[in-house]
């Protein structure tokens, strides 16, 4: 589903660290905030003019009637534009493009498992929030079973407690320091949950065995894939993935990332 | 009102600025941010006689000051092309010229033959790509190569058509002499940059193609240079790009010999920076008191 995109010179609320080079960023961003849903993202722009492109960052939480956006993102290298933005302070400005991309778009009545992996964990909270009020894309007020799993490297699990407040709730970590030792799959195994419907994102790795395991376990999968963007409207075609099918618009096995996706079918694409 | 048109090979557009080829798809994404009818002209990604799948990612990597890019002109192919994007194109009142990409001479001619009873204004003839193997630079590198795959292309073409030229050239004149030679109605440069990153700490290529074009404003002032060299032997009109991000660096092209300018990596840093140098461009005029925008073109003083 695209809706209108637009800039906007969003005003820094508060800023906080979660985590080692994990930072959380609240904005006032009412226009981008009234037509966003789960699983979009927004381009931020650096105020580096050496540093040109935006940065595309998932919404973890989107507050239409405050007008506000949340990012949860990770600093990339002390040079990164994203270290730029660890720096920002309330009432600084930030110039947004978005909302951007098609989001999360739930299936009613379907058992869910909501699955976040990494910097892949933030875009999951917004989802979970609408899928308990069934207000999820696709939705019509009527919420879902779900079960929630994230998988981190270590002890850091950002956002989980927040997580827990959702639904019931697995991590698994890497060392075993929270949760499964191992990775979501193991967490959803030694949990015992079943679903009929899998959303998920996360890095490759993780979406892949993802699509494996809903394949054998006759489920659904979508997946929100992440790739270097430039333009994040879909002009430019860097973002794309492979696609299983010949796609609609490029023609040829390639989706874009930006703008029919982040999420798609897992049966679609090639991961 | 100064006058801001510009008759570019014949073909009149309302002001000098359009958009450089691949950053603007065929105009769709960017028109919810831009009146296309406020465009001189809108340039189209390259387009071939069969879809190209183009090249695998990372396809894009961020410079300081500008960007490397590999797509590998993926492109949905001729017949798509004419079916769709041409008639959405047609609903704006602008130029619309096509870029045209291919592996070898007949693929040129093939995609120069479809456009040729098509609605489009100009052809921009790409053999300046440093992303694909085979074709594109291959072209545009060498002087020979580059007149035959012009007198090729105009042999089929029944619109003007525009060459875009490599920078990756020892001597872009040379380049420049011999499409006009063979039969070129205009010139465009310059294309992107051949360049490469290296991730220090992974000790890998940051692109998968390894290469890819430098754009946007760290490769300008070679942009400036080019033209204003080209601009000494040419007859024929020059459209400037290269790293403008602003009316001011357009109008620095202008100055240096382009008739028309066209606005590329911009559009990703702010995606209506297309139509805010239209009116910037109009705003200098009018601020320098000059009554028409090609008095502009080559004013340079020594």
């Amino acid at each position: 589903m695209q809706r209108e995109k637009m800039t906007e010179n969003a005003k820094v609320l508060a800023q906080r660290a979660l985590a080692d080079h994990i930072y959380d960023l609240t904005l006032e961003a009412p226009q981008i905030a009234a037509a966003s849903s789960a699983g979009q993202f927004v381009s931020v722009y650096t105020h580096n003019p050496a540093k040109l492109l935006p940065r595309p960052i998932s919404l973890c939480g989107i507050d239409r009637a405050a007008g506000r956006l949340r990012l949860v993102y990770r600093v990339t290298g002390e040079k990164a534009g994203t270290a730029e933005f660890s720096r920002l302070a309330p009432g600084d400005t930030v110039r947004l493009l978005g909302p951007l991309g098609n989001g999360f778009t739930v299936l009613p009545k379907k058992r869910a498992f909501l699955v976040g992996g990494g910097i892949g964990v933030p875009p999951m909270l917004q989802l979970a929030k609408d899928i308990r009020s069934g207000t999820a894309q696709g939705l019509s007020g009527e919420p879902c079973e779900m079960h929630i799993f994230m998988g981190y490297r270590d002890a850091s699990a950002f956002l989980l407690d927040e997580f827990r407040q959702q639904a019931d709730c697995f991590a698994a970590t890497e060392d075993g320091s929270v949760g499964t030792k191992g990775n979501v799959i193991n967490a959803i195994e030694e949990s015992g949950c079943q679903a009929d419907v899998i959303y998920a994102c996360g890095p490759t790795p993780m979406l892949r065995a993802l699509k494996s395991y809903a394949a054998e376990h006759d489920m659904r999968c979508f997946v929100s894939m992440e790739e270097r963007m430039a333009c994040g409207i879909g002009a430019c075609l860097a973002c794309v993935c492979g696609s299983e099918e010949k796609d609609a618009h490029t023609n040829v096995n390639n989706r874009r990332v930006c703008r029919e996706g982040p999420v798609f079918d897992a049966r679609e694409v090639i991961l | 009102m100064s006058r801001l048109s510009v008759n570019i090979a014949g073909v009149e557009w309302k002001n000098p600025v359009t958009v450089a080829s691949g950053t603007f798809g065929s105009g769709a994404e960017y028109s919810e941010f831009v009146d296309l009818s406020r465009l001189g002209a809108v340039t189209t990604k390259g387009v071939a006689n069969v879809p190209w799948p183009g090249n695998p990612t990372p396809r894009v990597a961020e410079v300081y000051g500008g960007m490397l890019n590999a797509v590998g002109l993926q492109n949905p192919g001729i017949d798509l092309f004419l079916e769709r994007d041409v008639p959405f194109l047609k609903q704006f009142d602008t130029r619309i010229i096509v870029n045209v990409c291919g592996h070898e001479k007949k693929e040129y001619a093939a995609v120069a033959e479809r456009l040729s009873d098509a609605p489009v204004d100009m052809l921009e003839v790409n053999i300046s790509c440093p992303n694909v193997t085979e074709g594109g630079i291959a072209f545009g590198t060498d002087p020979r190569s580059a007149e035959e795959i012009t007198r090729e292309v105009k042999r089929y073409a029944k619109q003007p058509v525009i060459m875009k030229l490599s920078p990756n050239v020892t001597d872009i004149t040379e380049i420049a002499r011999a499409v006009e030679s063979g039969g070129a109605d205009a010139v465009s440069l310059i294309n992107t940059i051949t360049g490469m990153k290296i991730d220090v700490e992974s000790r890998r290529f940051v692109l998968a193609n390894k290469t890819g074009g430098m754009s946007g404003p760290s490769i300008h002032p070679v942009a400036v240079r080019m033209v204003y060299q080209c601009a000494q032997v040419l007859r024929v009109p020059i459209i400037g790009m290269g790293g403008i991000m602003t009316a001011e660096d357009a109008i620095e092209l202008m100055l240096a010999g382009a008739a028309a300018v066209s606005v590329g990596t911009a559009n990703f840093v702010n995606p209506r920076a297309s139509l805010e140098i239209v009116e910037g461009i109009e705003a200098y005029l009018k601020r320098h008191g000059i009554s028409d925008v090609k008095e502009l073109v080559g004013a340079v003083r020594e």
